[in-house]
C-alpha cells in the first residue's frame, strides 16, 4: 500500500470514528487547523503526494507567520481554531451536464439571479460555479477543449493536468508570500484553473461565481490562469454571499501567468455580505491576487468593482518582467455603513520599457473607511518605464473617511511617473438637479456615482457592467439623508 | 392650476419672499420681472422644492395638491419643471442617460411602462429638432464643458422631453446670444398648449419679445408690487425699475 493510500485509508476509517458520514448536511472537516486537517483535505480531494507536501510546507510556514497589521482596517482577528476548513455540498459527484446538478443548488443560483442554464443559453459565458468550495458545474468545457483551452475546477486540473498545475502553482504567489496566502496554500479547497495554449484567442468570457453558503466555513479558493505565447483571455469573477451574522473569512489566491505577447484581462465584481447597518457580521475578504508578465509584450489588466465585505484587504498586482510588458489596474471600491476597505495595487517594473496604469475610484458613505494603497516600483534595469496613477475619492456625508497611501520607489533615472489625486463630495446642487427632473434621491446618488466610476465600469465586459451598476446602487442605499 | 397664497420664505434666517400671491391658469404665460435681489430666483426655487429654502407661511396649491407637502422629485413627477439659471454639471453621466432615467421615473409615477430603447431614441430625435441640439452634445457628460447657450438649449430640450404642466424658466435668457435666444424661445413657444402653463422669470424685457406673456408681474422686496399685461414689460424696459420701486415704497410708507 502506497503512502497515499495509507493516508486515505486512515482518513476513511477516521471518518467513522468521528461520526463524519455522508448523511450530514455538508461533508465537513471539524473546526480548527492542524497537519491532520491539511492531510484530510488533501486526501478528500484525492491529491498526489507532491501537492500534499506543498500544502504541508505552506502550513508549517503559516504557523510561523503573524497576521499583517499594516492595513488601515480594524476588526477582531479571526479565530482560526473555530473555522471549518473544508466543507463540500453533499452531492459532490462531478456533473457531466447541468441536468445532473442538484436542483436545490441550481435554485440557489437562480435566486442570486445567475441561472446557469440561462447564462449558458443567452450570454455565451462559460461558467464554473463554486459553491462551498467545490465546483458544481462547468459549462462550455467541450467547446473550449476543441481549441485546446482548459477551463475547469482546480481539483479537476490537479487530476487531469497535474504537470501544468505543478509547474505554475505558487510560481507567482509563493506559498510563503504572506499570512493569508500561506493559509490558502495549506487549506485551499477548490477554485478554477484556466489554460490558454499558444496562439489561441479565447472566444468567450470565462466566468466563475463564488459564493459562501454554509455557516462558519472559510472559503479558500485558488485560481490559476496560464496564458501561453500570443494568447488572449478575458476572465470574470463574481462573488455573492448570503447574509450571515458571524464574520466569515475569505482568503483567496489568484495567480496569472502571461507568456510573451499574451494578454489576460481579469474582472471582478465583489459583493460579499458587508454586515448589517450596525456593522455586525460580514465577510473578511483577505485576498492575494498577482499576475506576472513573464514574457516581452505581455499584458495583464485587473478591473475590480468592490462593493461588499465588512473588511477588504486586496491588492491585485502586476510583475512586469518582460520588456515592453504592460500592467493595468482599474478599481471602484464602494464602502457604506461600517465597511472598511484597504485596496489598491502593486506595479513592479522589472523589464525595460514597461508601462503601467492605475485608475482607482473610491466612494465612501456612512461611517465607512476607504483606503487606496498602491506601490509603483521601478527596478534598476527597467529603463524607460512609465506609470500613470489616478486616485479619486468621493465622499458622502461627514462621518466616512477616504485615505490614499501611494508608495513610489524608483531606482532608474529614465522612468516617468505621474500621480494624480482628487477628493470630492457629492454636491447638493447635483442631487437637486436630478430630483427636479423626477429622479428620487437614492437613484440620483446612484446615477452620480455611476458617472463618477464610468471610466472603470467601461472596462468591464457588458453583462458585468450592468450588474456592477445595480450593485453600486444597492450598496449606496441609505447613504444620504 | 397653480395658486400661491401669501407665501413667505427665507434662507438661513433671512426673509426673502414676503407674501406672494399668484394665480396661474392652464394655457397662460406669466412673466415675473424685477430688479436684482427682489426674490425672483427664490420664488422659482421654492416652487421646485429646493431644500435650502424654508417656507415660513402661506400655501401653494398645484392641480389641487398641496405642493409644499411634496418632495422635489414628486413635484417633478406631478409636472413641475424648472429650467435652471445655472445648469449643474454631472461628470460621467450623459444627457441621454440622465433623460432616460428621468423619463422612466416619471412614467413609473404615472403607471406607465418604461420606454424601450427604440421609442426613447425616437422621442429624443423629435425633441432635438425643436431646440436644434446635436446628438453629439447629448452623448457628452451632462453640461460638462457646454457653452452657456448649449446649457440653456439643453434645459429646454429636457423640458421638451418631460412635457411638464408647469414650466418655470429661471433667467433662461441670461448668457444667450440672439440666435440662441431665438432657438430657445421657439422651443418654449412650440411646447405651449392649452393645458400647460409657463412662468418666465427674467430681468430683461428682451426675452418677452420672443415669449409673449399674458401677464407681467413685478417682484420687489419679496412681494408682487405691480401686475399688468405685456405692455408693462415694455414700460419697464423704457423706464427701468425705479418708478415701480418708488411707487411701492410710497405705498408701504
Amino acid at each position: 500500500m502506497s503512502k497515499d493510500d495509507q493516508i486515505l485509508e486512515q482518513f476513511a476509517s477516521k471518518e467513522y470514528e468521528h461520526g463524519w458520514t455522508v448523511d450530514i448536511e455538508a461533508d465537513s472537516a471539524p473546526p480548527g487547523l492542524n497537519e491532520d486537517i491539511v492531510r484530510f483535505i488533501s486526501a478528500k480531494k484525492e491529491e498526489p503526494e507532491w501537492l500534499l507536501e506543498w500544502r504541508l510546507k505552506a502550513y508549517r510556514n503559516w504557523r510561523k507567520m503573524t497576521e499583517p497589521n499594516w492595513a488601515n482596517v480594524h476588526y477582531p482577528k479571526p479565530q482560526f481554531e473555530d473555522i471549518i476548513y473544508y466543507s463540500a455540498p453533499k452531492k459532490k459527484k462531478t456533473a457531466n451536464s447541468l441536468d445532473e446538478v442538484d436542483p436545490e443548488l441550481l435554485k440557489t443560483f437562480e435566486r442570486l439571479g445567475i441561472s446557469l442554464t440561462e447564462q449558458k443559453r443567452l450570454t455565451g459565458v462559460a461558467v464554473d460555479a463554486v459553491m462551498d468550495s467545490v465546483s458544481v458545474g462547468t459549462t462550455f468545457k467541450k467547446q473550449l477543449l476543441e481549441q485546446g483551452i482548459i477551463f475547469c475546477s482546480f481539483s479537476e486540473a490537479v487530476k487531469e493536468h497535474p504537470e501544468l498545475v505543478k509547474k505554475y502553482i505558487g510560481s507567482v504567489v509563493p506559498s510563503n508570500d504572506n499570512f493569508y496566502a500561506a493559509l490558502n496554500s495549506a487549506v485551499f479547497s477548490d477554485g478554477s484553473f484556466c489554460y490558454i495554449p499558444k496562439g489561441v484567442r479565447c472566444p468567450v468570457e470565462l466566468s466563475t461565481y463564488f459564493r459562501i453558503n454554509a455557516a462558519n466555513t472559510g472559503q479558500f479558493e485558488r485560481t490559476l490562469i496560464v496564458a501561453e505565447e500570443d494568447s488572449y483571455v478575458s476572465y470574470l469573477e463574481g462573488c455573492t454571499a448570503p447574509q450571515r451574522d458571524e464574520n466569515q473569512l475569505h482568503a483567496a489566491v489568484v495567480e496569472i501567468y502571461a507568456a510573451k505577447n499574451a494578454e489576460v484581462k481579469y474582472s471582478t465584481v465583489q459583493n460579499w455580505y458587508p454586515g448589517d447597518k450596525q456593522g455586525k457580521g460580514g465577510i473578511y475578504n483577505f485576498v492575494t491576487k498577482r499576475g506576472i508578465c513573464a514574457g516581452d509584450y505581455a499584458k495583464i489588466s485587473w478591473t475590480q468593482v468592490e462593493t461588499g465585505s465588512a473588511v477588504t484587504w486586496k491588492y491585485p498586482s502586476c510583475i512586469l518582467k518582460g520588456d515592453y510588458s504592460q500592467g493595468e489596474f482599474y478599481s471602484v471600491a464602494v464602502t457604506n455603513n461600517f465597511q472598511q476597505a484597504d485596496t489598491g495595487t502593486k506595479m513592479i517594473h522589472i523589464g525595460k520599457n514597461t508601462k503601467s496604469r492605475i485608475v482607482s475610484k473610491g466612494v465612501s458613505g456612512g461611517r465607512s473607511q476607504n483606503s487606496y494603497r498602491g506601490l509603483v516600483e521601478i527596478h534598476p534595469r527597467a529603463t524607460n518605464s512609465r506609470n500613470f496613477s489616478q486616485c479619486d475619492s468621493l465622499l458622502m456625508g461627514d462621518q466616512c473617511g477616504a485615505h490614499t497611501f501611494p508608495y513610489i520607489e524608483v531606482k532608474n533615472k529614465s522612468s516617468q511617473i505621474e500621480h494624480e489625486a482628487t477628493t470630492s463630495k457629492i454636491g447638493e446642487d447635483q442631487i437637486f438637479y436630478c430630483t427636479q427632473r423626477g429622479i428620487d434621491e437614492e437613484s440620483a446618488v446612484a446615477l452620480i456615482v455611476n458617472g463618477y466610476c464610468k471610466e472603470v465600469l467601461n472596462k468591464l465586459p457588458m453583462e458585468f457592467a450592468v450588474e456592477a451598476q445595480k450593485l453600486l446602487a444597492l450598496t449606496l442605499e441609505g447613504s444620504v439623508g | 392650476m397653480l395658486s400661491i397664497k401669501n407665501l413667505h420664505a427665507s434662507i438661513e434666517g433671512k426673509q426673502i419672499l414676503k407674501g406672494i400671491n399668484l394665480e396661474v391658469k392652464p394655457g397662460e404665460v406669466h412673466a415675473i420681472m424685477g430688479p436684482n435681489g427682489s426674490g425672483k430666483s427664490t420664488l422659482a426655487s421654492v416652487l421646485a422644492g429646493r431644500e435650502d429654502y424654508t417656507v415660513d407661511s402661506g400655501e401653494i396649491v398645484f392641480k389641487g395638491k398641496d405642493l409644499l407637502e411634496l418632495a422635489a422629485d414628486e413635484r417633478a413627477k406631478e409636472g413641475v419643471f424648472l429650467a435652471f439659471q445655472y445648469p449643474i454639471e454631472i461628470p460621467g453621466v450623459t444627457t441621454t442617460n440622465f433623460m432616460k432615467t428621468a423619463i422612466n421615473k416619471v412614467r413609473e409615477h404615472r403607471g406607465l411602462e418604461p420606454l424601450d430603447a427604440v421609442s426613447f431614441l425616437q422621442l429624443m430625435k423629435e425633441k432635438m429638432k425643436l431646440v436644434e441640439i446635436d446628438q453629439s452634445l447629448l452623448s457628452r457628460s451632462l453640461n460638462e464643458g457646454f457653452s452657456g447657450g448649449e446649457k440653456k438649449r439643453n434645459e429646454i430640450f429636457q423640458m421638451a422631453m418631460l412635457e411638464p404642466t408647469l414650466a418655470v424658466l429661471d433667467e433662461t435668457d441670461s448668457g444667450l446670444d440672439i440666435d440662441a435666444l431665438r432657438i430657445v424661445s421657439n422651443g418654449v413657444n412650440t411646447l405651449k398648449n392649452a393645458d400647460n402653463a409657463t412662468i418666465v422669470v427674467t430681468h430683461y424685457q428682451r426675452l418677452l419679445d420672443y415669449i409673449v406673456p399674458d401677464f407681467v408681474h413685478v417682484l420687489y422686496d419679496g412681494k408682487i408690487v405691480k401686475s399688468g399685461g405685456k405692455d408693462l414689460a415694455k414700460e419697464l424696459e423704457k423706464r427701468g425699475y425705479d418708478w415701480v420701486k418708488e411707487e411701492a415704497d410710497v405705498a408701504k410708507a
